[in-house]
C-alpha cells in the first residue's frame, strides 16, 4: 500500500472511530441524522475523492477511495457516503459539475424516463438516503441514448422506507413537472449496478474485518467451563475458517479498485461482490454464532455490522446475480479461453 | 489480533514475456500428454518433461547460477509455476524438489551438498521425497521416532517413513530422524537428513497403492541405514525449526488452488457457450474464487521476493485453496450429475473420475485442514 494511502488510512479509521459511536449509531436507527458525522466527513475532504481539485474533489483515485469507504463500513458510518461518491463520478464521467451537499443515486434505470427537454418521470423503490438527498444522480434513456441525470430535491418526492440496517432505502417519485440537468453517458447501464456493487464490496470488506476483531476480542474474555471460549479448538476452527474468507473478501474488493483506477473493474467488481456476498453468509453466521444470545440483543453492537452485511449484501446485486454474470462471460469464451482471460486481467494492469 | 494482511501484486514485465514463452512450451510440449496424466498434474511424474524444463533454465530458477539456477525473481517463478498447474503439466518429477527441498538445502545445506546435488535437480534428473510421517506420527509430527544414533562417520538409521510420495523413484529423501530421545528434546531432538535412495543399504521400499489405484506412496523402512555425517542438513536438533520453514514453502504455491483446474476447463466445456442459470452461477461462483485466490498466491509470492515469512498468509491461501479445490467434483456432479465411466469416458468423464477420487488427499497433503486451521488461528492470536 502507497504511504499516502497508508496516512489517508490512519486518518479516516480515527474519524469514524471518534463519531460514530454506539450512541450515533443507535440514533440513526432512530431516524435520526448524523449531521456532525457528515459535516466532518465532507470538511476533510473525504466525500468527492475522486474527483480533480478543479472540481471541488482531491483527485485521489479509486483506490484511496477503497480505504475511505473500508473504513466508513468498518465503523458502520450511517450516512450515505458510498452514494456521494458513486454519484460525484457518475457526474464527473458524463462532463457535470457536481454540486456540494449530500448525493444519492438511483440504482434502477429502467423506471426512469427522460424527456429530450430533461423532464423526469418514473418511480423507483430502494432508493438510499433519498429523503436527506441534496440531489439525486442516475442513469435513465434519453433520446434514444442513455443520459446521466443530476436531480435537485425540488425535482423528487420521497417516502421513507429502511433496509434492515435501518438506513434509509426511499421510494421516489418523479411526478414529470420538473427538467433536471443531463448529458450523454459514456458507458452502458451496467456500469451503475456495476460501481454500486463495487463500493458496497469495499464497505462489507470494513464491516467483515470488524466482526471478525470483535468477535476474537470477544473469545478471549468470555469465559466457559473455566476458560476463555477462544482456547476451544471448534471455535477456533471455526473463526480460522471465517478469517480465510473475510482475508480473500478483502483482497477481492482491494482487486476490483485497483482495476477501477486502472480501467474498468467489469471483471473484477463483479468477483469483488461474490465474494463479499459469501463472507457475508460465512462471518455473520459463525460471529453470531460464537457470540451467543449476547450477540443477539439489541444492547450488544454486533448487530449494527451484521445488519449492514446482509443489507449490502444484496444491494447492487447479490452473488448469484453477479456470479452468473461472470459464468456466462466465461462460458461464452470457452474453456482454451479460460486461463488466458484470468491472467490477462492483471497483465492488463501492469 | 494480528491481521492477516495481502497486499494486491503487481507482475513485472519480464514476467509477462516469460509467460508467452512457456505458453509456446506447453503448446507443443502437452500434445503429447494424455489427459489422465492432466488430471494428476503436479503429482504426475515425467522424467521426459522434468528434463525438458530443466534446459529452459525453468527448475530451481530462482536460485544462485552457480548452483545451477538462473537467479530470476520469486514472481517469474510464480508465473512459471501457474501456467503448468494450469495446463495440467505432469510436473511432479521435480516439483518436491524445486519447492521445498532445493530452497531447504540452499538455506541450510553445507556448501557441498549445494554443489553436489542442487545442479542436477536443476536439470531435471534429481528427483526429491519428503520423509516426515511415520505409521505413529501425522499430525503430531514432532512425535516422529524412527532414530538417527551417532556412529563413527555418521549416523546408523533405525524404524520407517510412511505417505512417502515418490519414494519408490525419488533420489534423495529429504527425512526427519530423532537425534535424541529425551523427554525435554521432543522438539529439539529432531535433524534433518538427505538420505541417498540410489546408494544406501539398509533401506527398503514398499508400495502403497491409494484409492484411485495409482501407486504414488510408500512406506521406508530403515534397518542400520548408515548415512554419513556430511548428509546431515544443518545442526543436530535444528530439524524442526527448519521443518516449518519448509512446510511454509509446501503450502503457499498456486499449486493449493490449481490442482483441479484440469477439472474446471472441462466443467466450463460440459456448460457449453449458453449455460443455464443454474450452470452460469456454479461456473461464475467458481471463477471469481479462483481469479481472486490468484491474486492471493501472488501476493504471497511477492511477500517472498520481498523478503518477508509470510507463514500465516501461507496457511490462509492453502485452506482457501484446497476448499476450493475440493468443492470442484462436487459441483461438477450438481451441474451435471455426471457417473464417469473408467475406460471410454470423455475427457470430462476421465478427468471427474480421477479427481473425485484424490480430492479427499488435497487437504491432507502439506497438513490436514484442521492443523492448518490451528496455524490461522495462532496467526489471529488465539493460541
Amino acid at each position: 500500500m502507497s504511504e499516502l494511502r497508508e496516512i489517508l488510512g490512519e486518518t479516516v479509521t480515527r474519524l469514524f472511530a471518534d463519531l460514530c459511536t454506539k450512541d450515533l449509531l443507535e440514533k440513526a436507527d432512530a431516524g435520526e441524522w448524523p449531521q456532525e458525522l457528515w459535516t466532518t466527513v465532507v470538511e476533510n475532504g473525504l466525500s468527492q475523492p475522486l474527483l480533480p481539485e478543479e472540481k471541488g474533489g482531491v483527485g485521489a483515485g479509486w483506490q484511496a477511495a477503497y480505504v475511505i469507504l473500508h473504513a466508513a463500513g468498518r465503523y458502520a458510518a450511517p450516512i450515505p457516503l458510498a452514494e456521494t461518491v458513486l454519484a460525484g463520478w457518475l457526474l464527473d464521467q458524463a462532463g457535470m459539475d457536481v454540486p456540494e451537499g449530500v448525493l444519492s443515486v438511483v440504482p434502477d434505470v429502467a423506471g426512469i424516463s427522460l424527456s429530450t427537454s430533461g423532464g423526469i418521470a418514473g418511480d423507483a423503490l430502494n432508493v438510499p438516503w433519498a429523503a436527506r438527498a441534496d440531489y439525486l444522480v442516475g442513469l435513465a434513456r434519453q433520446d434514444g441514448g442513455l443520459a446521466v441525470y443530476l436531480a435537485p430535491k425540488e425535482a423528487f418526492t420521497a417516502t421513507a422506507d429502511q433496509n434492515i440496517a435501518r438506513d434509509p432505502r426511499d421510494a421516489v417519485r418523479f411526478d414529470g413537472t420538473a427538467q433536471v440537468a443531463t448529458a450523454p453517458a459514456s458507458f452502458n447501464a451496467e456500469t451503475l449496478r456495476l460501481y454500486g456493487a463495487m463500493v458496497r464490496s469495499a464497505q462489507m470488506a470494513g464491516a467483515l474485518e470488524r466482526i471478525l476483531e470483535d468477535t476474537l476480542e470477544y473469545t478471549g474474555d468470555r469465559t466457559q467451563f473455566g476458560k476463555p471460549i477462544g482456547k476451544f479448538q471448534v471455535i477456533q476452527q471455526n473463526l480460522a475458517m471465517t478469517a480465510a474468507e473475510i482475508a480473500a473478501a478483502v483482497m477481492a474488493a482491494q482487486n476490483a479498485f485497483r482495476a477501477a483506477e486502472q480501467g474498468t473493474p467489469d471483471f473484477e467488481a463483479a468477483c469483488a461482490k461474490v465474494l463479499a456476498g459469501d463472507a457475508a453468509g460465512v462471518a455473520t453466521d459463525i460471529c453470531h454464532e460464537t457470540h451467543g444470545a449476547i450477540g443477539f440483543t439489541y444492547e450488544h453492537h454486533l448487530h449494527f455490522f451484521t445488519r449492514r452485511l446482509w443489507s449490502w449484501r444484496g444491494e447492487f446485486g447479490a452473488e448469484t446475480e453477479w456470479a452468473e454474470r461472470l459464468g456466462r462471460r466465461v462460458a461464452a469464451r470457452g474453456p482454451d479461453a479460460l486461463w488466458s482471460d484470468i491472467t490477462a486481467r492483471q497483465s492488463a494492469n501492469v | 489480533m494480528t491481521a492477516l494482511h495481502f497486499e494486491p501484486g503487481e507482475l513485472p514485465p519480464e514476467a509477462e514475456e516469460l509467460r508467452l514463452e512457456v505458453r509456446d512450451f506447453l503448446a507443443e510440449a502437452m500434445a503429447t500428454v494424455s489427459v489422465d496424466l492432466r488430471a494428476r498434474n503436479w503429482t504426475a511424474w515425467n522424467s521426459e518433461f522434468s528434463r525438458k524444463l530443466g534446459e529452459r533454465g525453468w527448475i530451481g530458477m530462482t536460485w544462485p547460477k552457480k548452483y545451477g539456477g538462473s537467479e530470476r525473481s520469486f514472481l517469474e517463478r510464480y508465473v512459471l509455476l501457474e501456467e503448468l498447474l494450469a495446463a495440467g503439466a505432469p510436473v511432479g518429477f521435480h516439483w518436491i524438489a524445486d519447492r521445498q527441498s532445493g530452497p531447504l538445502i540452499l538455506r541450510f545445506g553445507t556448501e557441498e551438498q549445494r554443489k553436489s546435488i542442487l545442479p542436477g535437480i536443476t536439470r531435471g534428473e534429481t528427483a526429491f521425497g519428503i520423509g516426515m510421517s511415520e505409521p505413529n506420527s501425522g499430525s503430531d509430527l514432532a512425535s516422529v521416532r524412527t532414530k538417527a544414533t551417532k556412529v563413527d562417520g555418521g549416523y546408523l538409521i533405525n524404524g520407517s517413513k510412511i505417505w512417502t510420495s515418490g519414494a519408490h523413484m525419488a533420489n534423495y529423501l529429504v527425512a526427519l530422524f530423532r537425534t535424541s530421545s529425551s523427554d525435554e528434546d521432543r522438539h529439539n531432538g529432531l535433524t534433518q537428513f538427505l538420505v541417498d535412495m540410489k546408494n544406501t543399504n539398509g533401506i527398503d521400499v514398499r508400495p502403497i497403492r491409494n484409492m484411485t489405484g495409482d501407486h504414488d506412496f510408500n512406506q521406508v523402512f530403515f534397518e542400520d541405514a548408515f548415512i554419513p555425517e556430511t548428509m546431515r542438513v544443518g545442526n543436530e536438533g535444528d530439524g524442526w525449526k527448519q521443518v516449518t520453514t519448509e512446510l511454509a514453502f509446501e503450502r503457499s504455491g498456486p499449486e493449493r488452488y490449481l490442482s483441479s483446474f484440469p477439472l474446471v476447463k472441462e466443467v466450463v466445456g460440459e456448460a457449453g457457450q449458453d449455460p443455464s442459470e443454474r450452470e452460469a452461477i456454479g461456473i461464475g461462483r467458481m471463477i471469481a474464487r479462483a481469479a481472486t485466490f490468484r491474486e492471493m498466491s501472488l501476493s504471497v509470492s511477492g511477500m517472498l521476493e520481498a523478503g518477508k515469512n509470510p507463514n500465516i498468509e501461507a496457511a490462509v491461501m492453502k485452506e482457501l485453496g484446497v476448499g476450493f479445490e475440493q468443492k470442484i467434483p462436487g459441483m461438477a456432479h450438481d451441474l451435471f450429475g455426471a457417473s464417469p465411466r473408467l475406460s471410454h469416458g470423455s475427457d470430462f468423464e476421465t478427468t471427474m473420475a480421477y479427481i473425485t477420487q484424490a480430492n479427499v488427499s488435497f487437504s491432507l497433503r502439506g497438513g490436514t485442514r484442521e492443523i492448518v486451521r490451528g496455524i490461522i488461528a495462532r496467526g489471529l492470536g488465539m493460541r
